[in-house]
């Protein structure tokens, strides 16, 4: 029997190559490209080779502006079998509060039996919208997972879940979310076969119109978290930085430095 | 673009400052005026940067709501090994603050099995009342269970303020209780405050952590945050505080725990310690060439009494565990002492490590960005500068 799995996935920028604009201290956003949150594409993959091993369904979701299109074709190329992008300007802003409950509204119509999500999106590092989502839609979470075991026969899921001092061995029956950790697998690079069929895969566009409700519980008026203020820190460093110094002289100096801090010894 | 961003195109004198302040490459200037694309996030930046006012949000009409039955400061204390967690003691610290500030009280929350006699410390640490839930079905940390246990506390004490630390177990049933509360949460705050409207006010890093925002949750209650671990001060315990203990009932059965943990197994080894909990630690990059080289760093750290970590090109590359992984997509650390050994300073590396104390850099390339972020820095070849570090500060100490 198959299994019916849905993918959480989000467009983050890339951050490898950003650099720091050294007058502002801010970052330097131009041509920096788009790419699927590495978390996420973890989350694509285990849910492709659990498809691979047990048959079912791989659906990928995504919340996000029209350019959030090419995150989805990225999974779909990676394997993934059908696409749901829910993008309207009514969502815009949402916190993560509100992007949970979107998603749920959207994902609470299909049916499923497992959610992965990746751990969190590496450019909010919230790591909330994973259990969030779960909370809306009344399933069990397990969140860092490390490995996973699936058993459709008997509708459960075995996880190694990583903790502070490890990891615990959790199991619970679908359907469930989990959110992926690195170190669950090595995500596959999309073949050009992958990449041509993708193209033919479906993209679905859902609207606030698709999934109605109030306007006031999405995006922006949806959000309990209001972001009043951005502001850049001021750089607070103007450290010594001393070059050309033998390395004897070079380490007494830093020597020096360490035990006047007091943290040593 | 959503009508929730007006840009009035009577006061944009297209000056184009918006575009550069613009985090997502949203704003562009078409025909001599600013344009919203569908990239923006309503994040605000460029309503803050416009010289002459063009741009602003508006989230429409809002009814009032009364959020005034709302108060005390929480503090969930988090327990591991039969004692209380530092970051639950940092939050207490933390928590005093803003209780003493709104003239409220702070709560400290223990869940658990068999916990009640850590309540003492909670208490000297500056709880003025503690509510402690104690079940077997709580003896390990259970999504479930403890949400549903925390759930019930909070609506029945209706707290204006719930702090939890932002650890793996923080994380997991913070976000679970705050979607079942309807309220907001925010992730990894940096600074909390009450402003003159005895709202909080979180501060946090957004977008990759080199721009700050500030947070508030003016609408809903409580005002949840969670808070990574050595971000806030330890507060110096009062000897013989006492608190006010209130044994709360536990209303829940084995059928509510969805999950069944099988097996519970430790990993961390005492040599890498928790590099989140270390005063001191000494981290490698792919300067360092081998993974055998590492022992130059584990000399240097042991000298120190310092934890080990690693960038992510050593941690991908399989020299160093996982989580010994410093930055955006391991742990963020904000040691007393960061000693940064071949790392040129990506800012993924950046975002995990920035906050720490003192920052000691050492790398070949005068140009390599962890010397921005350092305190102290030697350019040069660590093959030669490490052993003669570790050597002098083994003889430093030992006449200490």
């Amino acid at each position: 029997m198959g299994l019916k799995i849905v993918v959480c996935v989000k467009q983050v920028p890339e951050t490898t190559e950003v650099k720091i604009d050294p007058e502002t201290h801010t970052l330097i956003r131009e041509g920096i490209p788009n790419i699927v949150n590495p978390f996420d594409e973890i989350a694509v993959e285990e849910a492709i080779r659990i498809k691979e091993k047990h048959g079912g369904e791989v659906i990928v979701v995504t919340m996000g502006p029209p350019q959030a299109r090419e995150a989805l074709l990225k999974c779909l190329a990676m394997g993934a079998d059908r696409a749901i992008h829910i993008s309207d300007r009514v969502f815009a802003g949402a916190d993560t509060y509100a992007t949970s409950y979107t998603l749920a509204r959207v994902i609470s119509q299909l049916d499923y039996d497992l959610i992965i999500c990746g751990k969190q999106a590496t450019d909010g590092d919230t790591a909330q919208v994973g259990p969030e989502l779960a909370e809306h839609l009344g399933i069990p979470q397990i969140t860092y997972a490390k490995k996973v075991m699936v058993y459709p026969g008997e509708k459960k899921i075995v996880v190694h879940r990583e903790t502070d001092t490890g990891y615990e061995v959790v199991e619970a029956k679908l359907p469930v979310l989990i959110t992926a950790i690195k170190g669950l697998n090595e995500p596959r690079i999309p073949s050009l076969m992958g990449i041509m069929a993708a193209r033919k895969k479906e993209i679905k566009l859902v609207t606030f119109k698709d999934i109605g409700g109030s306007e006031d519980s999405y995006g922006l008026r949806g959000s309990p978290t209001w972001v009043i203020d951005v502001f850049t820190p001021e750089k607070k460093r103007q450290g010594i930085i001393i070059q050309g110094d033998d390395p004897e002289t070079a380490a007494k100096k830093l020597v020096e430095f360490i035990l006047s801090k007091g943290v040593v010894g | 673009m959503s009508n929730l961003i007006n840009v009035d195109v009577e006061k944009c004198t297209g000056c184009g400052l918006c575009v550069k302040v613009c985090p997502f490459g949203a704003v562009s200037i078409v025909d001599g005026k600013a344009s919203i694309g569908p990239g923006c996030t309503l994040c605000g930046s460029c309503v803050k940067a416009c010289p002459v006012g063009a741009i602003s949000i508006s989230r429409g009409e809002l009814k009032p709501v009364d959020l005034s039955e709302y108060k005390g400061v929480w503090v969930v204390a988090e327990q591991i090994d039969g004692r209380i967690r530092n970051v639950t003691l940092e939050l207490l610290g933390a928590g005093r603050r803003l209780a003493d500030k709104l003239g409220e009280e702070l709560y400290a929350v223990l869940i658990g099995y068999k916990v009640r006699e850590l309540a003492d410390v909670l208490a000297e640490y500056g709880a003025d009342k503690i509510l402690v839930a104690d079940h077997k079905l709580l003896e390990r940390y259970n999504t479930d269970g403890y949400a549903a246990v925390l759930y019930d506390m909070i609506s029945n004490y209706k707290p204006s303020i719930v702090l939890l630390g932002a650890t793996m177990n923080g994380r997991d049933l913070a976000p679970r209780v705050a979607a079942r509360l309807k309220t907001g949460l925010t992730a990894d705050c940096t600074g909390l405050d009450i402003n003159d409207a005895g709202q909080l006010v979180q501060t946090r890093p957004a977008f990759g952590g080199n721009v700050m925002a500030t947070i508030l949750c003016p609408r809903t209650r409580p005002q949840m945050a969670t808070v990574r671990p050595r971000v806030m001060k330890m507060p110096k315990p009062e000897p013989g505080r006492t608190a006010e203990i209130i044994d709360y009932p536990v209303k829940i059965a084995a059928s509510d725990i969805r999950t069944k943990i099988l097996e519970v197994v430790r990993e961390v080894h005492e040599a890498a310690a928790n590099i989140e909990e270390a005063d001191i630690i000494v981290s490698a990059g792919r300067g360092i060439g081998s993974k055998e080289n590492l022992s130059l760093i584990r000399e240097l750290a042991d000298v120190l009494h310092a934890a080990v970590g690693g960038s992510r090109a050593i941690v991908d590359l399989g020299w160093l565990p996982h989580h010994q992984q410093v930055g955006q997509t391991g742990k963020t650390v904000a040691p007393k002492l960061y000693i940064a050994i071949g790392i040129s300073g990506a800012i993924q590396h950046l975002v995990g490590m920035q906050t720490s104390e003192t920052i000691v850099a050492i790398n070949k390339d005068p140009e390599a960005p962890i010397f921005d972020v350092a305190d102290f820095g030697i350019v040069g070849d660590l093959f030669q500068i490490v052993p003669a570090l570790t050597q002098q500060l083994r003889e430093a100490l030992k006449q200490k």
